[in-house]
């Protein structure tokens, strides 16, 4: 057991009366700080029951729970959900107060002077990107769906907790909003490094907002617990393979950067001083279809095909087609996949910081960088295994 | 044919004139009975209330409790109100007070009912992350489900104030003062001058007195609820 897990649960267990099998069967689990940990499962597992036994809104009936490696198992309830920040789906804004009053009850009951509180209660507002001025005095009934979730993070975020508990927080949000809630989340946590943990029912979320996701099979066993790219590299098995659906390649391409990594394909390349048949002999050596033209500073300038070069004629800055697909180092390879696919030459140009050419991605390139992320994921539970 | 219905419009007319002297000649009076008639009423439904609430706060999450409590205080209802208020006069004696025992009675259903709708209808989301955010049951109680019940509450109020404003006017009967004293000194002496004029100043003023409540109520209910349930 690491010592700087922030929440650890300890072979926890709920058992409801008069039921056979425990809803969450002996759970072991660890969420160092600052991390978000997404519990995803199928409708049912108990990932909701996982979640809620933490702040003890379900008491366990077995094992412990530590948060700082202090045992809250029986200390008062009440003061243990101070410390912890508490979303909903339903968010639960209380209706009839004050937008104000909502995200101020937390600080309230720990007896913070008026002047903080309301200082506070701008400050958060100003961080879940909500005007204070205008909407400080507001109540709940005049918010849009999107606006409520943004109070109930900020009122759950109230008296600065370093732990937060979110069950599908985003769940019943339209596509869009919850798409931008999620970012505006992420780019909040970023600086607030609050330890988080998330139950989501879509694997997709869980990808997106997860550090580590936790997938989640009946009685909350755990079927598989690591980052999300180890898990679309590599499902432990067909339970988890199932539940991440088709398409786990392409989202696994999502933290897959574009790097030196994996070495990036050579593409000929000439200047706009080189002739034409200079090209030409460039292309047929790689074989290829298209000379990448730079311009004096070498930023990709234009795709000039053979059959131009041919013709012979002064290669200039109008020949060919206008290079269009351009990545800098470091973005996705996802992103490098969708400028592939509008390409003239079904290549992704990858661009230095100043813009200079660099390399290119083709197909093979991402081939190889699954494959390598799936062997080094393979490679990483072979050791767990040997390990075990 | 012109005639006859002119005298049965004067006499109309003669009528309403006489009752308008009938008041102005003892408007202390009135006002006293009124007034008397008032504090019977607000006193029985300010312990209704008391009573009623804590009751249904008790009895809301409590099925069995509940649907006791609930038809007990429909029962009350049913007695016939001459009846419950004689039943009282072996216990406290006659006057005001066996009026206000059976008047309590009645009061308690409206208040009561209403109670447990209004806490059924706070959102169970919002007593969750009340919960969730370290509140203890008290404070939920205090601070999130009665005030987000308050406007059923107080339905529940006006009504029983209601039944009870016209209710009190039987209290005459075992004793007691208030307006119902107009109406049964003018019924015993039907026929005789001013009869009449003193049963209408009995009925009349009770449902004024009972217009007059309602509408303080409904000011109070008004500056009681807040503003986000009003919208």
């Amino acid at each position: 057991m690491s010592q700087d897990a922030k929440i650890r649960l300890d072979h926890v267990q709920k058992k409801y009366l008069g039921s056979k099998a425990p809803a969450v069967d002996s759970l072991t689990l660890e969420v160092p700080e600052g991390e978000i940990l997404v519990l995803v499962g199928p409708s049912g597992c108990g990932k909701s029951t996982t979640l809620r036994l933490i702040n003890r809104m379900i008491e366990p009936t077995g094992g412990r729970i530590f948060l700082d490696e202090e045992d809250v198992t029986t200390v008062d309830p009440d003061h243990l959900r101070r410390r912890i920040g508490y979303v909903i789906q339903q968010i639960g804004l209380f209706p009839h107060q004050t937008i104000a009053q909502n995200i101020a009850t937390v600080p309230k009951m720990l007896k913070w002077d008026k002047a903080r509180i309301a200082e506070r209660v701008d400050e958060l507002l100003s961080v879940v990107g909500l005007d204070p001025e205008v909407y400080r005095g507001r109540y709940p009934s005049e918010l849009s769906g999107g606006q409520a979730q943004r109070v109930g993070v900020a009122r759950a975020l109230g008296a600065d907790p370093e732990i937060m508990l979110m069950d599908e927080p985003f769940g019943a949000i339209d596509p869009i909003t919850r798409d931008r809630l999620q970012n505006e989340f992420l780019r909040v946590q970023e600086t607030l490094r609050k330890t988080i943990v998330f139950v989501t029912h879509d694997i997709d979320e869980a990808i997106k907002m997860g550090d580590r996701i936790a997938i989640l099979g009946e009685q909350s066993h755990i079927r598989q617990i690591d980052t999300p790219e180890r898990i679309l590299a590599f499902p432990v098995d067909d339970f988890v393979r199932d539940f991440i659906g088709s398409g786990s390649t392409l989202k696994g391409l999502h933290f897959e950067i574009v790097d030196d990594n994996v070495e990036l394909d050579p593409y000929p390349t000439m200047t706009v001083d080189s002739t034409a048949a200079e090209g030409l002999a460039l292309a047929r050596a790689a074989h290829a279809d298209w000379v990448l033209l730079l311009d004096a500073s070498h930023r990709p300038l234009r795709w000039v095909p053979v059959d131009e070069l041919e013709a012979g004629g002064p290669v200039t800055a109008e020949s060919g087609t206008e290079v269009l697909a351009k990545v800098s180092l470091g973005a996705t390879l996802f992103q490098a996949l969708e400028q592939m696919l509008v390409s003239s030459a079904a290549v992704a140009c990858v661009v230095r910081e100043d813009g200079s050419y660099h390399g290119v991605v083709r197909l093979t390139y991402l081939n190889r960088v699954i494959r390598q992320a799936r062997r080094e994921a393979r490679e990483h539970y072979e050791r767990l295994e040997a390990m075990a | 044919m012109w005639s006859v219905l002119d005298s049965t419009r004067d006499d109309h007319v003669d009528g309403i004139i006489s009752w308008f002297d009938y008041i102005a000649s003892r408007p202390d009076d009135i006002l006293e009975a009124t007034w008397a008639h008032a504090k019977i009423t607000l006193t029985v439904i300010v312990v209704a209330t008391v009573f009623s609430v804590l009751l249904g706060v008790f009895v809301q999450r409590r099925p069995a409790l509940r649907a006791f409590a609930l038809s007990v205080s429909g029962i009350f209802l049913t007695i016939p109100s001459l009846a419950l208020f004689a039943l009282f006069i072996p216990i406290v004696g006659t006057g005001n007070e066996p009026a206000m025992y059976a008047l309590f009675l009645y009061a308690i259903l409206p208040i009561l009912r209403n109670t447990v709708t209004g806490l059924d209808s706070v959102p169970p989301a919002v007593v969750e992350s009340a919960k969730g955010m370290g509140m203890g049951t008290l404070r939920q109680l205090a601070r999130i489900r009665l005030p987000l019940a308050w406007p059923i509450i107080m339905a529940g109020i006006r009504i029983s104030t209601l039944i009870t404003v016209g209710i009190a006017a039987i209290a005459v009967l075992v004793g007691g003062d208030g307006l119902g004293t107009y109406i049964q000194s003018g019924l015993t002496r039907l026929g005789l001058p001013n009869s009449l004029e003193s049963v209408w100043t009995g009925t009349a003023f009770t449902v004024l007195l009972g217009l007059v409540l309602d509408a303080a109520l409904a000011g109070f209910q008004r500056v009681t609820t807040s503003k986000g349930l009003r919208m």
